[in-house]
């Protein structure tokens, strides 16, 4: 039996992040990864930084952690950070190809100015082909936030981790939590890799999330999906702009490498016990086809892999932050359903605001877990 | 580098890097090229070296060739079709914006 | 079949070896509609490449390859006869556990649907890291000689062949015979095959012809003046080309300056599909490679698909032909064509004739099996060709605390290029297994996803447009694009 204050399952960007800014403050996290670090979305993901076109109710959020992208250095040193791969400025920008889309930018930034953003703006073809010279004549123009960018998936997990481990946390892989359990001594977690004991327990289960939840009586979706990306061969630097569709299916960008991942919304096939997924060629051709009516430059182009992460999808498509409903001393944070990357540097950081101060300077009521039912339905006054 | 056994029946054309290369039609574009002496078919993305083929069956991908426009085509398995343009694939290749 | 359109088959086999080839045969024998795919522009796969032509052609060729060679063609005769149909220039870039096969075929992708699959793609040669193996002018063994079966082009200038394995004999005979200018032929393998073959006697009864055969290529050799070394620890020395190759002999260095070098170290199975589809996998001590496990009809896990001849693991050309005809017995049976009994009954022979065969192979799996002074990696050997990582770089990584050969993969990207692994799975297992001092067997393999060849983007666009109702892609809530995953 292991000992510690604080027990994170689940070695993602979010577990990892949450561990480091724990240990930040003084205590002693292990985190508990039934795989290896990275292995889930957080490593497999397009790598997309997104404030672009966001649910409203995740704005202040994703404004929080854009800063903490851009200050990365301070959290995890001057070579972590660079390991990230992280590129900001750039750019995101949603096409428009058709009127009604365009239409669909005006309504949206207008939407935003009510509510006091002004990171989005709305875009020519002109100030479009600016900033992507590649772009196909059919392209309009769209919405644009400039602040956005990219970064490495899998490195960004793996700095996060080191970060962590250097600040004190303990990283477990190849450890799986089949049991949680509440007794006066704290919480007992077993796992199948021997039993730890922790005042609290922090949920970063990511799309197995839900089986923490079902562990203690406490219900939540189950509900998840298998995104999937197609990457080309390596090709000179051409887009600096992560670019993705409005009514039409697309999502891409150009690595550090040159090579160029698009997804955008592409549905795997999901195997949640098995832990993997399958990517599907008659799903992909959509996507292969809008890339390649946008970029010309991409006709001669190479799919060489394809891949597909599981990831949590609520109802809402907002994510769970937030305590349990049904125990003291249990976290959950979890949920992102398809667009967590981008919140990966502030989720941990504000739930060790939660957890030791009691309340986090950045709004979170809409993640609540208590949004949901006991059986895990979303309640019909949280739509 | 390589001779033919046989050097008869060179009936089709093909150019590599604007270089006429006389070939048998059918035969692969790698085995047209190394039989006119060619030993470096296109330089790596990464480190920017020559290559060449290098299993001839379609497993390495060190034959890479841009053929008719299209980028990464397998030398070794693309067939010699006459008046076919090949280019060296030179790093991560060549791409017009436009 | 032509363009996009989409077409169904019972039987879908990939590859036209001896064993794809003979399967095919036996199962449109047997009724089943069966077609054979194939990305070479004739049947025959590695061993019969090019048969029909250079069977046709003035003949220069035959008395090179050999007698072995021109058994082939008996094969491929049979084939064409059989009503199998036959796409060749086909590659196939996904089998899907649902039995969609993908094609590529003139620049255009197609998806095709199987009842059963019957993979037969063989074997590729295992790449031998060594420094300066990237180098323009070194080549594979098999790759001179496919240069040769299929193109009768062979080297003009003096070539030097090194490493192990039946092949690395057949072959420097083969040029020989073509005349070829031979410099050298450095065996790696760790004993001599004669004095293998002394201590094997008893159970090589019965294979007195392939072993004679093996001898006297390499008296043939001597006879004509090639310089034969025996040598461990191969280094390659040249700036844009190879200049020389180095390696140890008997306690010394020896240094041979060439411009065309030649590696081989045997065949490993190709089985890139496989992996795709998660069949389960054996580590294979003795050929020290990944086989799919198959049951004696060598059906895999994945439930319509069958794997036969070397992609099932390295058993040669004859026992390919047998173990095509066990799975197209099975397919047979699972079509419905036969009976469970007349699959049975008519199984024994040719699983008689594996059973021989199997007794060859242990002994040719054990005295070529890579020796050590070959496995050894330098930290400057490029181990992925693709994306140009080194032996040093992943040590580096693996001592930084990764522990599994994917997330080396995903962090140093080596396994991501074009090749999608195929030259560097085995070699970074290796590495990973010896610098944390664990099994091989649990260092586990690459994960795989379609497609299993790249395939052009314009070609997977294409594809949409021979089937508009392309299956789910996830909706936008509510039709508002901001309420996106
Ligand atoms: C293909 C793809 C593309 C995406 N693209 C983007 C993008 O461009 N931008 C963006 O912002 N977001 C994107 N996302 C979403 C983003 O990747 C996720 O929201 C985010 O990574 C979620 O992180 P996580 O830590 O919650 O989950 P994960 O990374 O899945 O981590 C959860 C971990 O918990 C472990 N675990 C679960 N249960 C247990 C247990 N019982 N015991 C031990 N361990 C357990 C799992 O093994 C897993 O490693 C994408 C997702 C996918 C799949
Ligand atoms: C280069 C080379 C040369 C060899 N020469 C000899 C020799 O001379 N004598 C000898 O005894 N043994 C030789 N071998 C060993 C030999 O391969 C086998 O013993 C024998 O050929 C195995 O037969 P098979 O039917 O299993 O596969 P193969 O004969 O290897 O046939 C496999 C076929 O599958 C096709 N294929 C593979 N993947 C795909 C795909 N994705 N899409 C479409 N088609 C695909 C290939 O084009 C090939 O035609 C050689 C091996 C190699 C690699």
């Amino acid at each position: 039996m292991t000992r510690t204050d604080v027990i994170v399952i689940g070695g993602g960007l979010h577990g990892c992040c949450t561990a480091l800014h724990l240990a930040r403050r003084g205590l002693r996290p292990i985190v508990l990864e039934k795989n290896t670090v990275g292995r889930h979305a957080s490593g497999v993901n397009a790598g997309g930084v997104r404030q672009l076109m966001r649910h409203t109710a995740e704005i202040p959020l994703s404004m929080a952690a854009m800063a903490a992208w851009e200050t990365l250095a301070e959290t995890l040193g001057p070579e972590l950070a660079a390991n990230c791969g992280f590129v900001g400025g750039v750019g995101q920008i949603g096409i428009a190809q058709s009127a009604q889309e365009m239409d669909w930018c005006h309504e949206r930034v207008a939407e935003m100015h009510a509510l006091g953003y002004d990171f989005e703006e709305v875009i020519d073809q002109e100030e479009l082909r600016r900033l992507v010279p590649s772009v196909a004549d059919i392209c309009r123009g769209g919405l644009v936030s400039r602040r956005d960018g990219h970064a490495n998936p899998f490195r960004t997990t793996q700095s996060f981790r080191r970060r962590a481990e250097q600040l004190g946390a303990r990283i477990l892989e190849r450890t799986r939590v089949i049991g949680l359990e509440q007794g006066d001594g704290g919480w007992t977690v077993t796992t199948d890799n021997g039993v730890f004991r922790a005042d609290i327990v922090v949920n970063c289960g990511g799309a197995w999330a839900w089986q923490a939840g079902a562990m203690v009586g406490e219900g939540f979706p189950k509900s998840h999906f298998a995104s999937t990306l197609m990457v080309t061969s390596r090709m000179p630097h051409f887009i600096d702009p992560v670019v993705i569709g409005i009514d039409r299916v697309l999502s891409f960008k150009q690595t550090e490498a040159g090579t160029v991942v698009i997804g955008g919304g592409i549905l795997g096939d999901p195997d949640l016990d098995e832990e993997t997924a399958e990517t599907v060629a008659d799903r992909m051709m959509e996507s292969a086809e809008t890339v390649y009516e946008f970029f010309p430059i991409l006709r001669k182009a190479t799919i060489v892999r394809t891949w597909a992460g599981l990831e949590a999808l609520m109802p809402d498509i907002i994510p769970v932050i937030g305590p349990s409903r049904v125990a003291r001393g249990l976290w959950h944070a979890f949920g992102f359903s398809g667009h967590g990357f981008q919140l990966g540097p502030i989720v941990g950081s504000v739930l060790a605001d939660l957890i030791l101060d009691g309340e986090s300077p950045i709004p979170l009521d809409a993640f609540s877990p208590s949004r949901f039912t006991a059986e895990g339905k979303l309640k019909p006054q949280a739509h | 580098m390589f001779r033919r056994l046989q050097p008869d029946d060179l009936s089709a054309t093909i150019y590599f890097d604007g270089r006429a290369i006389r070939c048998r039609s059918g035969e692969s574009v790698a085995a047209a090229l190394l039989s006119a002496g060619i030993a470096r078919f296109r330089s790596t993305p990464v480190l920017g070296a020559g290559r060449m083929p290098h299993c001839m069956i379609g497993v390495c991908f060190d034959c890479l060739l841009e053929i008719d426009g299209q980028a990464d085509r397998q030398a070794c398995l693309v067939p010699v079709v006459d008046g076919m343009d090949v280019r060296s694939q030179e790093g991560a290749g060549r791409y017009d914006i436009q | 079949m032509t363009g996009t359109e989409r077409e169904n088959c019972e039987l879908a086999i990939i590859g036209g070896g001896p064993a794809g080839l003979a399967a095919a045969t036996l199962a449109a024998r047997l009724g089943v509609e069966t077609v054979l795919f194939d990305e070479q522009p004739a049947p025959g796969g590695q061993v019969y490449r090019n048969i029909e032509a250079n069977s046709r052609e003035t003949g220069l060729l035959t008395p090179i390859l050999g007698a072995d060679y021109a058994r082939g063609l008996d094969l491929v005769r049979a084939f064409r006869a059989s009503g199998a149909g036959f796409e060749p220039m086909s590659a196939v870039w996904q089998v899907a556990a649902n039995g969609k096969v993908g094609i590529s075929r003139d620049e255009r992708a197609c998806l095709v649907r199987a009842r059963r699959v019957i993979l037969a793609t063989g074997a590729m040669e295992r790449p031998v890291p060594v420094p300066g193996w990237t180098l323009p002018g070194v080549i594979g063994v098999g790759a001179i000689q496919t240069l040769m079966k299929a193109s009768g082009i062979i080297p003009d200038r003096p070539v030097v062949l090194a490493g192990s394995g039946p092949l690395l004999y057949l072959v420097a005979f083969q040029l020989a015979k073509a005349g070829a200018p031979l410099q050298a032929v450095v065996d790696t393998s760790g004993g001599s095959l004669a004095s293998a073959a002394r201590q094997a006697l008893p159970i090589l009864a019965g294979f007195a012809g392939d072993l004679l055969k093996g001898l006297s290529w390499i008296a043939a050799l001597k006879a004509r003046g090639i310089a034969l070394y025996r040598g461990g620890y191969l280094s390659i020395e040249g700036v844009s080309r190879v200049e020389a190759v180095s390696f140890r002999s008997g306690g010394r260095r020896i240094r041979i300056a060439t411009a065309l070098l030649a590696l081989h170290e045997g065949v490993i199975p190709n089985n890139q599909i496989t992996t795709s589809l998660r069949c389960q996998h054996a580590w294979d001590r003795t050929q020290l490679a990944w086989r799919p496990e198959t049951d004696a009809f060598g059906a895999t896990t994945s439930p319509l698909v069958a794997v036969a001849g070397d992609g099932a693991g390295i058993a040669g050309a004859r026992a390919a032909v047998h173990r095509g005809r066990l799975a197209a017995l099975d397919a047979a049976f699972r079509l419905g064509r036969i009976s469970r009994n007349e699959r049975d009954d008519r199984a024994r022979a040719d699983r008689q004739a594996l059973l021989r065969e199997a007794r060859f192979r242990s002994f040719l799996d054990r005295i070529y099996r890579p020796s050590e002074a070959m496995r050894r990696l330098d930290d400057e050997t490029i181990v992925c060709r693709c994306e140009e990582v080194t032996a040093g770089e992943l040590r580096q990584l693996i001592g930084e605390g990764f522990s599994d050969v994917n997330q080396l993969k995903s962090f140093s990207r080596c396994g991501m290029g074009q090749c999608q692994g195929r030259m560097c799975a085995g070699t970074i297992g290796r590495l990973l297994a010896d610098e944390t001092k664990a099994d091989i067997a649990d260092m586990g393999q690459y994960r795989l996803r379609i497609p299993v060849k790249p395939l052009p983007l314009a070609e997977l666009a294409a594809l949409g447009n021979a089937d508009r109702n392309s299956g789910p892609v996830l909706e936008v809530a509510d039709g508002d694009p901001s309420q996106r995953i």
